[in-house]
């Protein structure tokens, strides 16, 4: 406990010194961000790239829901939506999702957290940016000529026979993004294993890292799966293989099985990032540890290990054997219980707690409430007499919205508002973010309640056409849909007002623990001037003196008003 | 074992600062996280061919007499001497990193270059004996696919293409790794003539021994399940 | 307006599901509330500056985590148990089902009776009888779902799927394809007509004006089948053929070549029809030419009948299956088992020219196969409805 709590006004001596050296200002030119292999500067890139495929992917979403206003859309015709649903769908599951949170914030803030340089491996790093990039693009341009129609999963044999879109460019932009996210696991892996600072055991990491570490074993465990999948399935329209193609005694539903089996566990990746953040948040806006520190931890790992054992929940109306549709079951019914304690957990957090409802932690409690439906709505699907009525109906776009969106999302909103003052060095409006924060919440439950109503009624997913009785739940939705538009626009606007308008971050504006915060904001290039030496446990926050002015933004006149550290970019 | 044997050897405090990365703290840590990210690396891998490994068990269940009649398409001859090609090439890709451990600079380039040519051999064998007169006579899947024993054979056309649709997958894949071996392999022997200093510090030879052996692996499960077992 | 909350409740799988559906929504809507009211209650409580009792916050508490960890674990497996009875009732359909076929195809919904009455995106049903639904898809993957019964169950190419439900209640329902099959996917839709059982036998007998052989149950389609492919010339009844014998085939034990034995089921017969080599009879040689370009799949299920009706009696005379129906029994019954004296050679040509005049199936379609280039279907592709 012998750390840093120098008086508060240690940190203002340099604070108002000469514009000092960190990562953003260290060079200037075009190269030095394009070939950097600093992990800050890419994270910064990732975040850039991920922000254009957002954007892309959520026009997709409004015009689906603008066609769907009416139960005989006029808007586009039956080829054109179902490419633009794929469209939707391949962007934002593959090229916004899974990227989303590690390559952004967790490239930043990962080395930072466990006192490292750098990530292990920062040629890699640069590597993946590049591969998702390249990806990317391929992506962008299958979907400009001509598009695909496959939706995001691909199935067999309709994409591999049947199917007339680029399919193919589609199939292989995807696989290059694989090998970015592949990239990046390892890198995390290696870097979480060998690159934290002296004294910092496993079991005094924040979980943000235990989040990150359990996500990296998936993407290294379940992506080259299921990117042999997809070359497969490219293959066997270039070449009849067959091996998915009935007609030839393959078999579609090996498809299927292979799809899921990656695809069933990077929903986690997707949420457990973001699980993460929500622990780091939590613990801040409480101003306290979180409860059940070794539970939470485990409790990742525990969903990452049993997410592998699940995929076939997907396939409960396909003809599976009984025995295996229990089995598959019963682990998602065993699934819940890990993500369960998770919830428990951070209340139990605010319990007692101190607590701050500052944009972050508004965002993070938003984020229980919707995981917690989500969650329990997939209950619903691990049922298997109730799965036969819910499955490939709207109630099940519901139930991963409210994973994907509310969970991910809303992760992600969480985090990039808590570490923006760390990653740009300037602080946001915090007012607006609490209104955009409200709006958001506001139009995600009216968007994607109403889809789990229509769910209920049966109306099948993918479909263009409806019954004329299923209008009012649509037009509800599309109603909300506009919202939650509206609501992401707002971020965007502050976000990018902060970045010349805002105020100058101090080190540390949440009075917040952990290593990250001990280093400058913007950090410098070479995270810290001495690498810190640990002797504290996580969220160490009685330790914090409780000052009461640096959560009010409005008194946060960076002038670093605020608990100072030993180490870091301040000495 | 090579990392003790190479801090035992002669790498002098100086030289460990030399070839540290600057995100490292001391070459234990740049050795062992070089070396976890490459097994990390071959995990991936494995899952990789993994995947295509369990197509191969499925379909071999369901049509074993496809599998059989394709089999008797492949030389167990040919397969034979590109095995014993492949594990010299081990062989000889250990003697490179031993080499390199020792600091015999000149002696592992030599050796990793002998390995790129069993590995070219191999490939050569690969091409030039086995898939191009597999092209000659039309197994390559498609709409020039011909089954020879149509008509008198108990195996469907489809279900043949299906088998020789794993065979090109999966020796193709190995393959590619092999190309890309030969790729490292090339340029860590380059890098070694000129005294590169990366190459100075044998940990990139290392690795790519493991990588060599891994593709070496891969295709000892290959060699049996397509040119060995076919029959019963 | 229409306003819905729930759907119409129609079959006896529903009355079923529905309740697991609300003490799941049950459960669903008392954890959110709990978690969210404890949150909102919690946050409030003791957000900065209010002045509370903050003292000795808990860090860990074993018991109170090991309380709801199992907590969850017992209720879900509760659920898990609740949810699992009805659907493995789902596969096992009462003896007494009455069975029906279907076939999708993009992007409609071929139904078959047994007798012989076919329809299109429509079924009809008899009211409180249970009904055995098989089911195939002669492209990509279809899905058949009718949410006022809460069944739904998957039509692959190249295997069969079975489900069964009874209908409750009478009345209109849809019928909706639910697993994605392309460009006119979301008008892959139909309509369900659960009918009382005097209407049904009405319908029976009168529907399908349209169709010409209204009178000949699948098993006598099967058998016209049977005698213009001249299955017979190899596979007759007294097992002396180069084949074997058809008779007492459906059900029975099959030894094969290989060793293995299997089980002549549904699938079974279909795919030794369409590839003749994969399961070889043990003591038999692989001398049958594959049928799968001049079967559809309609056809293949009315052999199937067929071939199951030889079960029926033990010389392999058979029986119509359907006495309710006031179809005339066809006089090709005693043309089955004629010798017919085409080889199996000429067979293609033969039934190319026999199958089309016969039989009302609808033109197989001409799938693109293997030719990622080919245009949609040509009728359909860019067509606004």
């Amino acid at each position: 406990m012998s750390i840093q709590h120098a008086p508060a006004h240690d940190a203002s001596v340099q604070h108002n010194t000469e514009p000092k050296k960190n990562y953003l200002n260290a060079e200037h030119s075009v190269a030095s961000w394009l070939l950097t292999k600093d992990h800050k500067r890419i994270a910064v890139l990732y975040l850039i790239s991920i922000t254009f495929f957002f954007i892309i992917g959520g026009v997709a979403a409004s015009l689906i829901r603008a066609e769907l206003t009416s139960p005989h859309g006029h808007l586009f015709t039956n080829d054109g939506y179902n490419k633009l649903f794929s469209a939707h769908g391949i962007i934002m599951v593959f090229f916004f999702l899974v990227p989303s949170i590690p390559a952004t914030i967790g490239n930043f803030i990962i080395p930072l957290m466990i006192g490292a340089k750098d990530l292990a491996f920062p040629r890699l790093n640069l590597l993946s940016w590049y591969l998702y990039s390249i990806g990317g693009l391929i992506a962008l341009g299958a979907m400009i000529s001509g598009g695909v129609d496959t939706g995001w999963t691909f199935y067999t044999p309709y994409s591999s026979v049947y199917s007339n879109g680029q399919v193919v460019a589609t199939l292989i932009a995807v696989f290059i993004a694989g090998f970015s996210s592949i990239a990046t696991g390892i890198n995390f892996i290696v870097t979480i294993h060998k690159m934290r600072a002296p004294g910092l055991t496993w079991f005094r990491l924040p979980l943000f890292i235990w989040a990150h570490y359990a996500t990296s074993v998936i993407i290294v465990l379940g992506t080259p799966v299921v990117a042999i999948t997809l070359a497969l399935v490219a293959v066997e329209r270039v070449f009849p293989i067959g091996i998915f193609n009935p007609a030839q005694g393959g078999d579609p539903l090996l498809f299927q099985h292979m799809f899921w089996f990656y695809s069933h566990p990077a929903v986690y990746i997707m949420v457990l990032p973001s699980m993460g953040i929500i622990s780091e948040v939590i613990a801040n806006g409480s101003r306290k540890r979180i409860f059940g520190y070794e539970l939470v931890a485990f409790s990742s790992l525990a969903i990452a290990g049993f997410g592998f054992l699940v995929w076939g929940h997907h396939m409960f109306v396909t003809g599976e054997s009984v025995y295996l549709a229990m089995v598959f079951s019963l682990i998602s019914f065993l699934v819940a219980v890990p993500s369960a304690i998770k919830v428990f957990n951070w209340t139990a957090t605010i319990y007692k707690g101190n607590i701050t409802l500052h944009a972050p932690m508004l965002y993070a409690l938003g984020f229980i409430g919707l995981f917690t439906i989500g969650g329990l709505t997939g209950l619903f699907l691990a049922s298997l007499s109730v799965d036969v009525h819910l499955n490939m109906t709207y109630f099940v776009v519901a139930h991963f919205h409210y994973v994907m969106v509310g969970g991910a999302i809303f992760g992600f909103m969480a985090g990039l508002h808590f570490w923006w003052p760390k990653i740009t060095g300037r602080l946001y409006d915090e007012l607006w973010a609490k209104i955009a924060a409200a709006i958001i919440f506001l139009g995600f439950n009216l968007t994607f309640f109403p889809q789990f109503v229509l769910g209920y009624l049966g109306m099948p997913r993918r479909y263009h056409y409806y019954p004329p009785e299923f209008q009012v739940w649509n037009v509800m939705s599309t109603a909300g849909s506009s919202i939650l538009g509206v609501g992401y626009l707002i971020p965007a606007i502050y976000f990018g007002l902060s970045l010349f308008y805002g105020k100058k971050a101090s080190p540390n504006p949440w009075n917040a623990v952990g290593l990250e915060w001990q280093t400058a904001s913007p950090p410098p290039t070479e995270n810290f001037e001495d690498i810190p030496i640990v002797t504290w446990e996580a969220y160490d926050y009685t330790t914090l003196p409780d000052v009461e002015s640096d959560l009010d933004y409005p008194s946060l006149e960076g002038d670093g008003a605020i608990a100072g550290f030993h180490s870091g970019g301040s000495k | 074992m090579s990392l003790e044997a190479a801090h035992n050897t002669n790498i002098a405090v100086h030289e460990h600062e030399e070839h540290l990365a600057h995100q490292f703290m001391n070459r234990a840590q740049q050795d062992e996280s070089y070396i976890v990210g490459m097994w990390s690396f071959l995990v991936t891998e494995i899952l990789f061919f993994g995947a295509l490994f369990l197509c191969y068990s499925i379909f071999r269940i369901q049509y074993p007499m496809a599998y059989q009649e394709g089999h008797e398409e492949l030389s167990w001859q040919l397969g034979c001497l590109n095995t014993l090609i492949l594990l010299t090439s081990s062989l000889t890709m250990v003697l490179a990193v031993h080499a390199a451990q020792v600091n015999k600079r000149i002696l592992a380039a030599g050796w990793l270059v002998v390995t790129c040519f069993l590995a070219a051999g191999f490939l050569v064998v690969k091409l030039a004996f086995e898939w191009y007169p597999k092209y000659l006579h039309h197994l390559i899947p498609g709409v020039h696919f011909h089954w020879p024993h149509e008509g008198f054979s108990e195996v469907a056309p489809g279900k043949a293409e299906l088998f020789f649709g794993l065979y090109f997958a999966m020796t193709g894949l190995h393959g590619i790794h092999v190309v890309i071996g030969i790729g490292i392999m090339g340029v860590l022997a380059i890098m070694l003539l000129l005294n590169h200093k990366s190459t100075q510090y044998y940990m990139p030879i290392e690795l790519a021994g493991l990588y060599w052996h891994f593709v070496d692996i891969v295709w000892i499960f290959l060699f049996p399940l397509f040119y060995l077992i076919g029959k019963r | 307006m229409n306003f819905p909350f729930a759907p119409e409740r129609a079959s006896d799988f529903a009355d079923k599901i529905d309740p697991v559906f609300y003490l799941l929504l049950g459960l669903t809507v008392l954890f959110t509330v709990l978690v969210l009211s404890f949150i909102f209650v919690l946050a409030l409580r003791y957000r900065r500056g209010q002045n509370v009792n903050r003292k000795n916050p808990r860090h860990h508490n074993a018991i109170l985590e090991l309380t709801w960890s199992i907590i969850p674990l017992i209720l879900g497996l509760g659920v898990f148990v609740v949810a699992a009875i009805p659907y493995a009732s789902v596969y096992h359909a009462p003896k007494d089902a009455i069975e029906i076929f279907v076939v999708g195809k993009r992007w409609m919904w071929h139904i078959q009776h047994a007798n012989g009455v076919r329809e299109n995106n429509t079924l009809h049903i008899p009211i409180n009888k249970p009904i055995q639904l098989t089911m195939i898809s002669q492209d990509v993957n279809h899905g058949f779902y009718v949410p006022a019964f809460r069944v739904k169950r998957d039509a692959l190419p190249g295997r069969y799927n079975t489900m069964w439900f009874t209908p409750t209640r009478l009345g209109k329902y849809h019928l909706f394809c639910t697993e994605y099959c392309g460009t006119n996917h979301s008008e892959m839709i139909g309509s369900v007509y659960v009918q009382t059982a005097q209407d049904y036998s009405a319908w029976l007998a009168n529907a399908g004006q349209e169709v010409a052989d209204k009178h000949q149950s699948l098993e006598t389609l099967g058998e016209g089948l049977y005698t213009q492919l001249a299955c017979g010339t190899c596979h007759d009844k007294d097992g002396i053929g180069r084949g074997p014998t058809l008779v007492s085939l459906y059900g029975s034990k099959v030894l094969k070549k290989d060793g293995t034995a299997t089980i002549a089921d549904d699938t079974y017969i279909r795919n030794s029809i369409f590839n003749p080599s994969d399961d070889i009879a043990a003591g038999y040689q692989q001398v049958m030419p594959s049928y799968k370009d001049q079967l559809t799949e309609e056809q293949i299920l009315q052999v199937i009948a067929y071939i199951k009706s030889l079960n029926k009696s033990p010389e392999g005379t058979k029986h119509l299956a359907n006495p309710g129906t006031t179809g005339s029994v066809s006089s090709k019954n005693s043309a089955a088992v004629k010798p017919n004296p085409l080889t199996p050679a000429q067979i293609p040509a033969a039934t190319n020219a026999a199958t089309t005049p016969s039989t009302n199936a609808p033109p197989k379609d001409l799938t693109p196969k293997n030719s990622p280039t080919a245009p949609n279907d040509a009728t359909t592709a860019g067509k606004r409805i």
